[in-house]
């Protein structure tokens, strides 16, 4: 049982940017993040100070359905708090919120003009000091951020680890008939906000990816006929990674962004290679009549994760960067597909199929350590990280004529959740959290 | 703070990949895809190939291994490219929904590889010969069970 106390997110909150005020002293709140009697910590937070009222309302509410979607926190309803808009100049009355059962309470104020300012302060009523407190910008155009970085600020002041609300998931749209389904890239905050479609959906794109910085994207695209892996920036032109491959697909960026590993179908071989963001020639890191498929780094780049079928049914392997000496590590029954190397490093996800279901789980990197963190009758693949490494992100298709979604649950298999599109979508890629 | 990137404007276009074959439409229930197409065709026809040579071939789950059933089907598509040179054919790889998406489309590659590599034991000409894999993309048979897995799982033989 890992128990996150306060005093180590005090040292986070501290971190940078305090607004100098009351001196914080050693607190008492904790969340307990794992084990079986987890319980979301209560948390007050009246709406934010505005000079327009309903905007102050507006950014306190996404921030409760950030922390409450976390499975973290429970906040109060704000129409039964005792103070009912944020305070960021005084200290509260903590007589009065020691009544009403939160742990934690959140002042916050905010402007809008040329930018969108914001001050926050977390207090813990029980006792009586101050968590963190900060001020925030962000660009006006994009309010809504300044509400996930405090959501991220108060997450990680509480629980002790970073947070993962300013953040966006690269996705695949679908929408048409199951037998010639189109599928368009889009992009969405994490809150499912801000939603926009990178491509028309001419041909069939799959399996998109972030790089490290959330600049690029990397996929596969039928538009030449065949599968072939391409690369795009945000707001840029997409051009095919590779020529003479004939098909190539399950592109992944390398840590430092400057490399793009992925799989090379020949003759009904599949095997892994490497090669510079940019193209060039490509190295080739796996050699066999197998099926090598769904490469993923370590977060260090000295790792490669990565599925093949070469003892006879899907597993995962690891191996080195430079290729060889492939080391298989998941031994359950059943068989192990789509390995994705946490970003924090201690985990990696994974799809598995047994006794008829589709299973989203994590294992160490050794092997050990196996949990199911989900298992479905329906097909459900793909996972994703959350920066933080605490939350995955699959999809989830019922079948049929029906079509798939997008779900979350945290690294303990709790909190399983949905995650709204405005079409089918599937192939989540998390991005890091913005800068 | 680095500002939100605007829309992808100009992911390259290209023309809509079709699926040329004509196949009998299936049905909701997952009934009704095979071999047999409306009229039988001229003979030398690409109808003719559809209809009385058969158009495809199917798998076993998570299997690349031609069953008597397919080796027979791939035979008489021999014989028939091998009296029809003109035509150059197309292999589709495809698998069925029941498993992921990047192994589906190596799946569907190596059933395609099968196929290709069966046709030229029979004396087809490689060079006639191209293959491509849809992975589960492309199903024809839209149910929740196998009857319809069982007809996704396929390598289609395209003649151009």
């Amino acid at each position: 049982m890992t128990i996150l106390t306060r005093r180590d997110a005090l040292k986070l909150g501290l971190a940078g940017g305090a607004l100098a005020f009351a001196t914080p002293s050693r607190a008492l709140v904790e969340i307990v993040v794992s084990g079986g009697n987890f319980v979301p910590l209560p948390i007050a937070i009246p709406d934010f100070a505005s000079s327009d009222a309903s905007f102050g309302a507006e950014i306190a509410q996404i921030v409760r359905d950030n922390l409450k979607r976390s499975g973290l926190f429970a906040p109060l309803d704000p129409a039964t708090l005792p103070v009912r808009v944020g305070d960021v100049s005084g200290t509260p009355d903590f007589a009065t919120w020691r009544t009403t059962a939160v742990d934690a309470l959140v002042m916050g104020s905010v402007e809008r003009g040329g930018e969108v300012s914001s001050q926050v302060r977390v207090w813990d009523t029980q006792a009586a000091a101050q968590v963190v407190g900060k001020a925030y910008t962000t660009d006006a155009q994009n309010y809504r951020r300044i509400a996930h970085i405090v959501s991220d600020a108060i997450y990680s002041a509480l629980s002790g680890g970073a947070g993962y609300f300013d953040t966006q998931v690269l996705f695949v749209a679908e929408t048409g008939p199951k037998a010639n389904r189109v599928k368009r890239l889009a992009i969405m905050d994490q809150d499912s906000a801000n939603l926009q479609y990178l491509s028309a959906g001419k041909a069939l794109t799959l399996t998109p990816r972030l790089s490290p910085r959330g600049d690029q994207v990397v996929f596969t695209s039928y538009e030449d006929g065949n599968p072939q892996v391409y690369v795009a920036g945000l707001g840029g032109q997409s051009k095919k990674l590779i020529n003479n491959a004939p098909m190539s697909f399950a592109p992944r960026f390398s840590p430092d962004g400057n490399a793009v590993i992925f799989s090379v179908s020949n003759g009904g071989a599949t095997n892994i290679y490497v090669a510079g963001v940019n193209g060039g020639k490509p190295t080739q890191l796996t050699d066999g009549t197998a099926i090598d498929t769904s490469p993923c780094y370590s977060p260090d780049g000295s790792r490669i994760v990565f599925e093949s079928d070469r003892g006879g049914a899907p597993q995962i392997y690891i191996m080195g960067a430079g290729g060889g000496g492939a080391q298989r590590i998941s031994y359950g029954e059943g068989t192990y597909s789509t390995p994705v190397w946490s970003p924090v490093g201690d985990l990696i996800a994974f799809t598995r199929q047994s006794g008829g279901q589709f299973q989203i789980g994590t294992m160490k990197p050794d092997g050990s350590g196996e949990r199911i963190l989900s298992a479905s009758n329906s097909v459900q693949e793909g996972p994703t990280w959350a920066p933080n490494g605490r939350v995955v992100m699959f999809f989830r298709d019922p079948g049929g004529d029906a079509g798939p979604g997008l779900w979350s649950v945290d690294i303990w298999g709790r909190n399983e959740i949905s995650i709204p599109t405005e079409s089918f979508a599937s192939d989540p890629s998390w991005s890091p959290l913005r800068a | 703070m680095r500002s939100v990137s605007p829309i992808l404007t100009a992911l390259k276009t290209a023309a809509l990949v079709l699926l040329v074959v004509s196949v009998a439409a299936c049905s909701r229930n997952g009934t009704g895809v095979g071999n047999l197409g409306p009229g039988g065709g001229a003979p030398g026809s690409q109808q003719e190939f559809l209809v009385s040579v058969g158009d495809r071939v199917f798998f076993e789950t998570d299997s690349s291994s031609l069953t008597n059933d397919a080796m027979a089907t791939l035979d008489k598509q021999a014989a028939w490219l091998n009296q029809y040179a003109n035509y150059k054919i197309m292999i589709e790889g495809h698998a069925d929904e029941r498993g992921t998406r990047e192994y589906n489309i190596a799946l569907g590659a190596r059933r395609a590889a099968v196929v290709v590599n069966y046709l030229a034991s029979k004396g087809v000409d490689q060079r006639r010969i191209t293959s491509k894999s849809y992975g589960k993309e492309r199903p024809v048979a839209i149910c929740n069970d196998i009857s319809c897995w069982s007809q996704n799982r396929r390598a289609v033989t395209v003649v151009q």
